[in-house]
């Protein structure tokens, strides 16, 4: 497939010098080519959501249809906030997305440290209870779901959507593996003598070490949160309750005929999400990376 | 896997030290033993909200819905106990076959090319002298941080019967518009590009941090042996990447099996999959009997029967991928 290291290695050979890495070879023109279009794959269907976003149904739907952004972003902006109550459902989606988050680097960091770091019976029992639970298709357990809520007396509640995200399995473990590479023994031994209790420990030593990659499981958890549809629909009713991710479905009236109401709402809904990423990108493909073992 | 590697020595000697710190401290003794019986029930309270969570939002719910399916329960008119009479005539549900065939279609459409895209891909991205590699990886992300339901909208346009982009394309070389959502195969491969859009980079992303990880001196052995980028790619890499390939078919077979927005949004304002039934899959299926027409307990059979598949497929997938990639 790749045929970096074969070429690599007889020129290593000839010159004298040690072999070279295995994947440090000359990049081929074709690498280029592939990943280019890669990167159009990925984005052109946002590009083209800008496109419909900002033209009036006319122009997209000619033959053939522009492919250039046009001058009616904001009259189709203004449509959309008349439509749903759309500022109401981005700030829903603030609340829910960001309440998961931060209870997620809470919790999981918690539950992490104690799992990393802290000697109790059944310790590793539970681990593994933690890792079973990772795999369960909990999506699949929706209706009698709905009937706790229905008997809470959440249905139609942002804390329907709030509460059940707020521990992740994959956070626990994610925050285990962080702690138990960084914190080491010594500072917590110091810091037993110096009379730290367990909880300072965590808030004032483990808890800060690890900051960066609670802050990548906050942004996981925020964008899955921001994303989640299936749960909204079912829990939420009132338009004043929507999410965002409601509200586009809210927008879109029938399929294949004008979309661009729509595409406007769901372009407007990704923008957070876009300007979050250009600030945290290479952290959350750091993470993605680091972490590879995420549902 | 990749991180669980330095600290696993480490515990039982804080355990120890620990003791002895105790035991060393020069501190009033009131306060260490309150402190310590604090200290011996800390652990447990700093994992008992995600249990708890778990318990009530997980466990029960999953639990519970093979319950629920015993039963024909409508939640307002109220339930009877039936035994198993909805699987029995879930069994004998031609919509349900139907289903069945739409999931699999569309988690075999969208898997099989995301997964070796993915590889190709990290294998391209994995050469330490690529330039804008960051880019690269960058951009790929973003599909993953786009919603399911804009992802959707916005694939529906391009794949459009009458002005989609798509079709416009196939036109310019004479090839006469396709109905997309009409069509049984067409609208599998539809909803298939969507999820395959949104995952191949988060994918691709993954294998390439498996791929940084292989020892490169495994390499340069094959090298010495003669062995070809090729060979090097079926010999060295693909069984070094076993454990992940393993690891990303089953989320993607769970996934897979619980494909829903999609398919619901293109059936919008239905919740059939389209006039045919063409596209539904289980995951909209049960949400049309559950939510749609109030069958609490059919809905719940078909939540149980689609749990027990990813169950079983899990299973195989994780022995064959066993046999399959075993370096002997």
């Amino acid at each position: 497939m790749t045929t970096h290291s074969s070429s690599a290695a007889p020129v290593a050979r000839s010159t004298g010098r040690p072999l070279k890495r295995a994947f440090a070879g000359r990049v081929r023109w074709w690498t280029y080519a592939f990943l280019i279009a890669s990167v159009f794959m990925s984005a052109f269907p946002l590009y083209w959501m800008f496109v419909v976003s900002t033209n009036d149904s006319a122009a997209v739907s000619q033959m053939p249809p522009t492919v250039l952004p046009g001058g009616n972003f904001f009259a189709l902006a203004e449509q959309v906030f008349t439509t749903v109550p759309f500022v109401q459902s981005l700030v829903n989606s603030f609340i829910v997305a960001g309440s998961i988050a931060l209870a997620q680097m809470v919790l999981c960091t918690l539950a992490g440290f104690a799992f990393a770091k802290l000697q109790f019976r059944g310790r590793d029992p539970l681990f593994i209870v933690v890792l079973i639970t990772m795999m369960v298709p909990t999506q699949l357990a929706v209706i009698p779901l709905y009937m706790i809520m229905s008997n809470l007396d959440w249905i139609d509640s942002l804390q329907a959507l709030i509460v059940p995200g707020m521990a992740s399995a994959f956070g626990i473990f994610w925050m285990r593996q962080h702690l138990a590479s960084v914190l080491n023994n010594e500072l917590m031994q110091a810091a037993r003598i110096d009379g730290c209790s367990t909880w300072q420990i965590y808030w004032r030593i483990a808890f800060p070490l690890v900051r960066s990659a609670a802050f990548v499981l906050g942004l996981l958890a925020f964008v899955t949160a921001w994303n989640d549809f299936l749960w909204p629909l079912i829990v939420i009713q009132s338009p004043e309750n929507y999410t965002v991710q409601l509200a586009i479905k809210a927008l879109q009236r029938q399929y294949f005929v004008d979309y661009g109401l729509a595409m406007s709402g769901s372009f407007l809904a990704t923008i957070p999400l876009l300007i979050l990423f250009i600030f945290v990108g290479r952290k959350m493909v750091a993470g993605v990376m680091d972490g590879a073992f995420k549902g | 896997m990749v991180l669980s590697a330095p600290p696993r020595s480490t515990p039982p000697r804080s355990a120890s030290a620990r003791r002895l710190t105790k035991s060393a401290a020069p501190k009033p003794r009131r306060r260490i033993r309150s402190a310590s019986r604090m200290d011996a029930f800390a652990p447990y309270m700093y994992i008992a909200p995600f249990f708890a969570l778990f318990a009530v939002f997980g466990l029960f719910p999953t639990v519970f819905t093979f319950y629920v399916a015993l039963f024909d329960w409508n939640p307002i008119g109220g339930q009877t106990f039936i035994g198993f009479e909805n699987f029995v005539t879930l069994y004998g549900d031609e919509r349900f076959w139907n289903a069945m065939r739409n999931t699999f279609s569309i988690w075999i459409l969208s898997t099989v090319p995301q997964l070796l895209l993915a590889l190709f891909l990290a294998q391209l991205l994995n050469n330490v002298r690529l330039k804008f590699a960051n880019l690269f990886r960058m951009t790929m992300l973003v599909p993953y941080i786009t919603s399911v339901v804009a992802t959707t909208i916005v694939f529906a346009s391009l794949f459009g019967r009458d002005y989609g982009l798509i079709n416009s394309f196939l036109n310019l070389f004479g090839i006469e518009s396709i109905d997309f959502a009409a069509n049984t195969f067409a609208s599998h491969v539809m909803v298939s590009t969507m999820v395959l859009w949104r995952w191949f980079g988060y994918n691709t992303l993954i294998y390439l941090a498996a791929l940084q990880a292989i020892p490169k001196d495994v390499y340069e052995a094959a090298a010495i042996d003669g062995a070809g980028g090729f060979k090097q790619f079926i010999f060295v890499t693909i069984p070094s990447l076993r454990p992940v390939i393993i690891f990303t078919v089953i989320v993607s077979t769970i996934g897979g099996l619980q494909i829903f927005t999609e398919p619901l949004l293109l059936s919008s304002p239905g919740l059939t999959g389209g006039a045919g039934r063409q596209f539904q899959t289980l995951s909209l299926f049960m949400y049309e009997q559950g939510f749609g027409d109030f069958k609490f307990g059919y809905g719940s059979a078909i939540g149980v029967t689609l749990f027990a598949l990813i169950v079983v497929f899990s299973l195989i997938n994780y022995l064959l991928s066993r046999r399959i990639t075993s370096d002997e």
